[in-house]
């Protein structure tokens, strides 16, 4: 039913069955203009008088754009008797949405996976992941054999390229995060040691912790964050742009061309790290050393008598493996990006992360291996 | 005659010292489809995102319903945005969102619409274009074509006064590339919205085209206007003849 009132005209929702009712029951007010700012306002109430079974009368609309056609469809769907407008355009975009809309049903909720077949997804989604991984070490393995046999096919500009990006701009960090570990280490062990007279030792703990443990470690989270992501996004990006694809094409080994180098180069640049981040450590520890009054040569001593070279090369051992599975980590996390925009941010997330993790229990492996072996 | 709804005076766009185009004037009436052509690097996506706002003309000025969207700042800038719609060459849709979450993410910034309405409106701009049963998909899980139905059904969400295209079917096989054709000249004449569409695509070209511009790299500039087949049919320009009859310039 149309409304005047001044120059604001309306119509109104009427029951089907009823005379038209009087403004105070004639309930939500469809403006005769219904287009999205206007349907905004009054969907929620129309929808709701469509529910109740009312009559909405459309019949004086004389401008209606696609949100106020869904509006009335949606409102027929709830239930309502609907008076089409007479409106020409209106009604042809009534038709359009109408048709529009018949092509598009509610999506039907997809029902839950029970239980068992749930679980059987995930051990068998659980039993691929690891076959592919041990396939992937195993292809990997196989490459390096087949490389060290035939050096000259090794892209040595690639494995500089890493070794510089890998290790000589990472050289700042390490050195930065190594000294304050030191420094850290041998002030919080200064408070306890203090209180039994022994602060002389602490050099002996700080050194031990670092050459055999934290350097390589603390080298190995650095390798995850700079190098296994960029290891992973570049790897991700050519994966993406079908780079690795038009290599396979053209005959090229992707393991060999873009793996070997990253793997070679995380591998050979992890000792050197290790051995900065300890060296940056113990000059931190020195230095708190020096502040509770020992000087360099009482530290040196300390070193001296503790620590020999079987602990360094230990240490600097356990650091080429972790760069070895950091590379490989990385790599791989590259290689099996999936595609859309979110697969090389993915790739590079799992790279960190599987890397930190897989550093920290091959240092637990290696701790239990170490002290079974006397060394 | 319909009236102007998109006014470019005299626009010159430059990168630092190199000239894309200059002196680039031209208008565009309610309800056309309205082509901008010309071969790769002549600038055709440059002067599509100087006419919505992303880049400032050099020089010159370029109104969309009688706004420069590249000076416009704050309410009133999103204001003239929700006029008008954009779809991009690749379809550009948020892929963590399905395509209905994509649809109605404009009506979520513009619009006071409660969520079932907002995918209601969704699901209908999609059933539009064809892709009523694609509605939860994810971009990543549809095919090129429907990429670009799915960009032209967001582009729409607002029932825009003009639809800005950019390459609609470039990478379509001919095909798709037709039925996108014939969706672009169906909107255009049921709803009445404007398109302005850039592309280089020949066929595209002649079967939507009410009238077009050509830009050419050599000429750094415009090189022609009209009806496309009228220009195919009669230009004087060599440059304009050969990119119609697809012939090689010596």
């Amino acid at each position: 039913m149309r409304c005047e009132q001044g120059n604001i005209a309306w119509t109104v929702l009427v029951p089907v069955s009823t005379p038209p009712p009087s403004d105070q029951q004639a309930g939500v007010p469809l403006p005769l203009t219904l287009d999205l700012a206007a349907a905004a306002t009054v969907w929620e109430a129309t929808l709701a008088r469509a529910k109740a079974g009312e009559t909405i009368d459309a019949s004086g609309v004389t401008r209606l754009d696609s949100a106020g056609a869904v509006l009335l469809l949606e409102a027929a769907a709830k239930g309502a008797t609907l008076r089409e407008p007479t409106d020409e355009a209106a009604v042809a975009t009534l038709a359009r949405m109408r048709t529009a809309l018949e092509s598009a049903p509610p999506a039907v909720p997809m029902p839950g996976i029970p239980f068992i077949p749930w679980l059987g997804t995930a051990v068998i989604g659980m039993g691929t992941s690891i076959r592919r991984r041990i396939t992937f070490l195993g292809e990997v393995t196989l490459g390096s054999i087949v490389m060290a046999k035939h050096p000259w096919r090794l892209r040595r500009v690639e494995v500089f390229r890493h070794l510089s990006e890998a290790g000589t701009q990472a050289f700042g960090l390490c050195a930065l995060l190594g000294g304050l570990l030191g420094l850290i280490l041998a002030f919080q062990s200064s408070i306890p040691m203090r209180q039994y007279g022994a602060e002389i030792f602490i050099p002996n703990l700080v050194g031990i912790s670092l050459l055999r443990e934290l350097g390589g470690l603390i080298a190995a989270i650095i390798l995850a964050g700079r190098s296994g992501s960029a290891f992973a996004a570049e790897l991700g990006t050519m994966k993406v742009n079908e780079e690795i694809d038009a290599l396979t094409t053209m005959g090229i080994d992707p393991l060999s061309w873009l793996v070997l180098p990253r793997i070679l180069a995380a591998t050979l640049v992890m000792p050197a790290l290790a051995m900065i981040v300890s060296i940056a450590g113990l000059i931190g520890m020195a230095l708190v050393m020096a502040g509770l009054g020992y000087g360099p040569l009482a530290v040196m001593n300390q070193l001296k008598q503790n620590l020999d070279v079987g602990d360094m090369a230990g240490g600097l051992f356990k650091a080429a493996i972790f760069g070895a599975v950091v590379g490989l980590i990385g790599c791989r996390s590259g290689l099996k990006a999936g595609s859309g925009p979110r697969a090389v941010g993915d790739a590079a997330t799992g790279a960190v992360v599987s890397s930190i993790v897989a550093v920290v229990v091959l240092d637990g492996i290696f701790a239990v291996l170490f002290f079974r072996l006397g060394w | 005659m319909a009236p102007t709804v998109i006014t470019a005076a005299s626009v010159e766009k430059r990168f630092d010292e190199r000239v894309i185009f200059r002196d680039v004037s031209f208008e565009v009436r309610r309800g056309e489809i309205f082509v901008i052509l010309g071969g790769s690097g002549c600038g055709k996506s440059t002067l599509l995102k100087l006419l919505i706002g992303l880049l400032p003309p050099t020089s010159g000025e370029a109104l969309v319903l009688g706004e420069n969207l590249s000076t416009l700042k704050g309410a009133p800038r999103r204001a003239a945005l929700a006029r008008i719609g954009v779809m991009w060459q690749q379809g550009a849709l948020l892929g963590s969102l399905n395509l209905t979450q994509n649809v109605a993410l404009p009506m979520e910034q513009h619009t006071k619409l409660p969520p079932a309405a907002r995918d209601a409106l969704a699901r209908a701009k999609l059933g539009l274009v064809g892709l009523g049963d694609a509605a939860t998909r994810l971009p990543a899980e549809i095919s090129g074509g429907m990429l670009k139905r799915a960009g032209i059904a967001r582009a729409m969400a607002l029932d825009p006064e003009i639809l800005f295209l950019d390459e609609p079917s470039a990478g379509l096989d001919p095909i798709t590339s037709a039925g996108l054709d014939q969706l672009i000249t169906t909107l255009a004449r049921e709803t009445g919205t404007t398109f302005v569409v850039v592309t280089h695509e020949l066929a595209s070209i002649l079967a939507i085209g009410d009238r077009c511009i050509m830009l050419d790299r050599d000429a750094q500039g415009m090189i022609a206007e009209g009806a496309p087949k009228e220009l195919r049919d009669h230009s004087d320009n060599p440059t304009v003849r050969a990119f119609f009859r697809r012939e090689v310039l010596h």
